[in-house]
């Protein structure tokens, strides 16, 4: 690119104002060094986070969802949008610097950019600015005239953020114009005969300017210069006030961010397991609680609204919309940790600027981090804010009683642990299927783990005999743990108790490694979930509906045809079988392998599933909400047609069971388990035949 | 304020069939699992809060024996400052009166402004209380659903027939028996358990009290259990067959038929 103010004579206003340039640069970059270094301030008082592993995916990462733009099309219109302007400041960021230079050095030439290539490069961002300042204009329509509902801020979350957002706008717009008219009165000034990229702005500027005199060029020229350098550090400095500081922190957000699902962060980075006891306090209750890298999110968060476009909490009316946890913990950063003046920190955050049902109102169903354009996480501050609540001894007294009863009892329902493996002694079902107990005098390579509420909910218990009827049907020598089997505890940590989770896991672990197994399945994504992420040093787990593929893929499993033709079902992705362990594909293939199986998908499904109202302990959480999550979903399987709802989760069981009968729906809409449909479609010779070959038999 | 809650220890009888042992006068207690008794864990509740109000300390006492011991380590737990397991063999077979007897012995070597009870246990008549005043010759108030401390005195109010309160002023000391519902118990996870775990619990005989042993236990009870038994399932609930509109129609009928509709 050739300098812009590079000329045989140089101008004249360009040497009287070098010095005034000169100020307006130092002072900018310095108040922008000043600004970011307090915004800083919080994260170096905030708590570890380990985040400097595995470089080359976090490279990945952001190759994909910085600069890939990865998620941005998931909103089509916005995306879009975003892409393009994104695209554009890449571009214009050499012309951009190229230009604040040459107010100062009119000798300088972008190393890399010149000649040929630097006409290309103007050429192109002509188009660049010209596109860039269209959006700008697009933006503003949208948000003034078509004000996209995601947008709005409910009045309890304060006022709405329209006019901070096309403020925003208007700055790049007038950067975008500054910079055209720059490189116009400049063009005139240096080639007069040659004309910039067709139609662009500079182009349409340049032909008002033509036959201008060369003192109003050089007038414009000088306004257009000011105008772009004011405009350029205003936005500089004025980001970091709001949510155009993602263009600064996007970058290190993606490369930090968390590289596995379906895992949570420890109580503290650093501390193991072994030395919680020495913790002094759990979770987050003040800010400074937060890690480095979750403050980072806050400042991150661009306020798009897609999380809580996406958040079943929020849809369904309960106090709850991440997008809003977010704005609120940065205005309260901004709030505590001002650029200018002393910092007051160390307020309570529950009972702050959080309530109790918020933090309680979250399932972790992970629609919010699936969806976040720059990998804002969600579930750890949830949950580290329900650690802090639980270490205080504030938790709803509606959860005290499961809680304590899986400490006393190992299951939330209070049960005795004798009665663990009831399901199994059914008459009927322990002659044609009796399940072997693992108590250290039988032998099974399987586990089939069953957990809490398929042991002993009577209408999940159906869920635990298929399971068994369908892993002897395929020849496995499986047993389960019985009475010394505990609840997996995958919501217990999920709810904060941390101590009493490890508790929980120590118990199963010793139990499953005495068993001698090499496997384990279950039909339970919340356990398989916890397994595998949150258990260590036990043999590898499956989902029910991962060992029922591959057997369909091998073709050694054989299914009769529905029988019900009228019959149209819907497959509800389970949050902890999908969006945490990305098993999507597998239950659609066992169901697609029944002949004659009509099938459709719900608009919302796959990683955009929608939760069902959540398991575990949520079952006995009374969540402040205008309408129940399962309700909302069943209307969704109708929508699409659907009238049979096929999911593989007991806690989805439960949910929208119950939702169908809320939603007026029985009759015409029924639940049923991938288990429990395979069950019934399975060929087999005979049951018993197939249990004796299978050596369920004990 | 010096506050004492009188604490105990009751099997979780709520989710799990319940058998009767062999004489036929209590359940089978071997596989039941204990918890503290509710109501008295709102008094502890109650007690810690008074406490962080006004100041002052908080002790929580049972009379029973070493098992004991897990629910007072819960209340220390939850923030009491000190507790007090008061055990002796000669306590056994104690009725209400006897427990009382101890309790008030207790009472009398130490120094207590507030004295609260549960309003009653899971497997018992409600009658510690009373009984604990009245030996001390202390006011007493049951039932007592909010408090609230003014110039030396309390305001206590309970609720009465028809979801009305009233409100009485009492002299300090005095006891209380407190009604679940006054507060929202503060949880005990296991981490606050442990970190208790090695804080003390002085253990009281009949020697250190200079109680009496022919006025508690068995031999003093002036009222003894003698059967126990698990009512015969009565006819379950009424199904309503109708569609929604009649059911509900005919929900509204039966409820106002026994009352509950004005």
């Amino acid at each position: 690119m050739v300098g812009l103010f590079l000329s045989s004579h140089e101008h004249d206003w360009l040497i009287s104002s070098r010095s005034l340039f000169l100020t307006i640069h130092a002072v900018g970059i310095s108040l922008f060094i000043y600004i970011v270094g307090r915004r800083l301030v919080p994260l170096v008082r905030a708590q570890r986070d380990f985040r400097f592993d595995h470089p080359l995916s976090r490279a990945g990462r952001v190759l994909k969802f910085w600069l890939g733009q990865w998620r941005h099309p998931r909103y089509r219109f916005a995306g879009a949008l975003h892409i393009v302007v994104f695209a554009g400041f890449i571009l214009l960021a050499a012309r951009a610097f190229s230009a604040l230079i040459g107010g100062v050095d009119q000798k300088f030439v972008m190393p890399g950019i010149s000649g040929r290539v630097g006409h290309r490069y103007d050429v192109v961002t002509d188009y660049a600015a010209t596109v860039v300042f269209v959006c700008m204009v697009v933006a503003a329509v949208r948000r003034l005239v078509f004000k996209p509902a995601r947008y709005s801020v409910p009045a309890k979350y304060g006022e709405g953020h329209t006019v901070d957002a096309v403020f925003l706008l208007a700055l790049i717009a007038i950067l975008m114009a500054a910079d055209s008219l720059l490189a116009a009165s400049h063009s005139l000034q240096v080639r007069p005969n040659e004309t910039l990229a067709a139609l662009s702005l500079p182009w349409t500027l340049q032909i008002a300017l033509t036959g201008s005199s060369v003192a109003t060029i050089s007038a414009v020229g000088l306004a257009a210069y000011l105008t772009h350098q004011l405009a350029f550090y205003f936005l500089l400095c004025y980001r970091p006030f709001g949510i155009q500081f993602h263009v600064e922190t996007s970058l290190f957000s993606v490369y930090f961010s968390k590289l596995e699902r379906g895992t949570l962060k420890p109580v503290r980075w650093g501390v193991t397991d072994d030395h919680l006891d020495q913790v002094t306090s759990f979770g987050v209750k003040t800010f400074e609680d937060f890690t480095w890298k979750h403050i980072l999110d806050f400042y991150s968060c661009a306020d798009c609204g897609r999380c809580a476009d996406n958040c079943p909490a929020n849809a369904a009316g309960r106090p709850l919309a991440p997008r809003f946890l977010t704005i609120k913990a940065r205005d309260y950063a901004f709030q505590h940790y001002p650029v200018f003046g002393k910092a007051n920190n160390s307020h309570p955050l529950v009972g702050g600027i959080y309530s109790e049902d918020e933090i309680w109102s979250c399932t972790t169903c992970g629609a919010c981090e699936e969806e976040c354009p720059l990998l804002v996480e969600y579930i750890d501050k949830i949950v580290d804010l329900r650690r802090g609540m639980i270490d205080d001894g504030n938790v709803p007294q509606s959860l005290q009683k499961p809680l304590k009863a899986l400490e006393s009892r190992g299951n939330p329902y209070g049960k005795m642990e004798k009665k663990r493996a009831d399901w199994t002694r059914v008459p009927e079902f322990q002659q044609t299927c009796p399940v072997m107990i693992l108590d250290g005098k039988r032998d099974a390579d399987t586990l089939y783990f069953v957990d809490s509420i398929t042991s002993y909910d009577d209408r999940m218990q159906s869920i635990g005999r298929s399971t068994a009827r369908i892993l002897a049907g395929i020849g496995k020598n499986f047993g389960i743990l019985g009475a010394s089997e505990k609840d997996s505890g995958h919501e217990v940590r999920r709810f904060g108790e941390e101590m009493l989770f490890v508790a929980l896991r120590d118990h199963n672990t010793e139990a499953i490694k005495a068993s001698g197994v090499t496997r384990i399945v279950t039909a339970d994504p919340h356990a398989y979930n916890a397994l595998k992420h949150d258990y260590k040093d036990v043999p590898p787990v499956e989902h029910i509906s991962q060992v029922i593929a591959q057997k369909v893929k091998t073709g050694n499993i054989q299914f009769n045809p529905v029988a019900d033709d009228n019959k149209v079902y819907a497959y509800h992705d389970p949050c902890y079988l999908g969006r945490h362990n990305h098993v999507y594909d597998d239950p659609r293939t066992v169901l697609d392998a029944i002949p004659g199986l009509k099938r459709v998908e719900m608009d919302r499904s796959r990683d955009r599933s929608f939760c069902c109202g959540g398991g575990g302990l949520m079952l006995f959480y009374e969540p402040k909400e205008q309408q129940r999550m399962g309700v909302l979903r069943v209307r969704m399987a109708a929508e699409a047609g659907a009238n049979v709802i096929v999911t593989a989760c007991p806690f989805c069981m439960v949910n929208i069971e119950d939702a169908i009968k809320v939603a007026g729906l029985d009759g015409k809409m029924s639940a049923i388990d991938l288990t429990e449909l395979v069950d019934q479609n399975i060929v087999r010779e005979s049951r018993a035949e197939a249990c004796e070959t299978a050596t369920c038999g004990g | 304020m010096e506050i004492l809650v009188c604490v105990r220890r009751v099997p979780d009888t709520s989710e799990n069939e319940i058998a009767l042992n062999a004489e036929g006068n209590d359940v089978e207690r071997d596989e039941l699992v204990y918890s503290v008794n509710e109501p008295d864990n709102y008094a502890v509740e109650e007690a810690l809060q008074i406490r962080d109000r006004v100041g002052g300390s908080v002790t929580v006492v049972t009379v029973g024996s070493e098992e004991d011991e897990e629910i007072l380590r819960r209340e220390l737990a939850m923030g009491a400052n000190r507790a007090v397991l008061i055990s002796d063999g000669a306590f056994g077979g104690s009725d209400g009166r006897g427990i009382a007897t101890v309790l008030s012995e207790f009472v009398q070597k130490e120094h207590y402004d507030l004295i609260l009870t549960g309003v009653q246990a899971d497997d018992g008549a409600a009658q510690v209380g009373g009984m604990l005043a009245a030996m001390l010759d202390y006011p007493f108030a049951s039932l007592v659903n909010s408090i609230a401390v003014q110039d030396g005195k309390l305001k206590v109010s309970r609720e009465i027939e028809g979801g009305n309160r009233e409100i009485n002023e009492i002299d300090l000391p005095c006891v209380l028996s407190i009604q679940t519902g006054i507060n929202e118990p503060r949880y005990v996870g296991m981490r606050g358990i442990r970190q208790v775990a090695s804080v003390p619990i002085p253990t009281l005989c009949a020697g250190d009290l200079d109680i009496d042993e022919r006025a508690v236990g068995k031999a003093a009870a002036k009222v003894m259990r003698i059967d126990y038994f698990v009512p015969a399932l009565s006819k379950g609930a009424d199904m309503l067959h109708g569609s929604r509109e009649e059911n509900a129609e005919k929900i509204l009928e039966l409820v106002a038929a026994k009352g509950g509709l004005k």
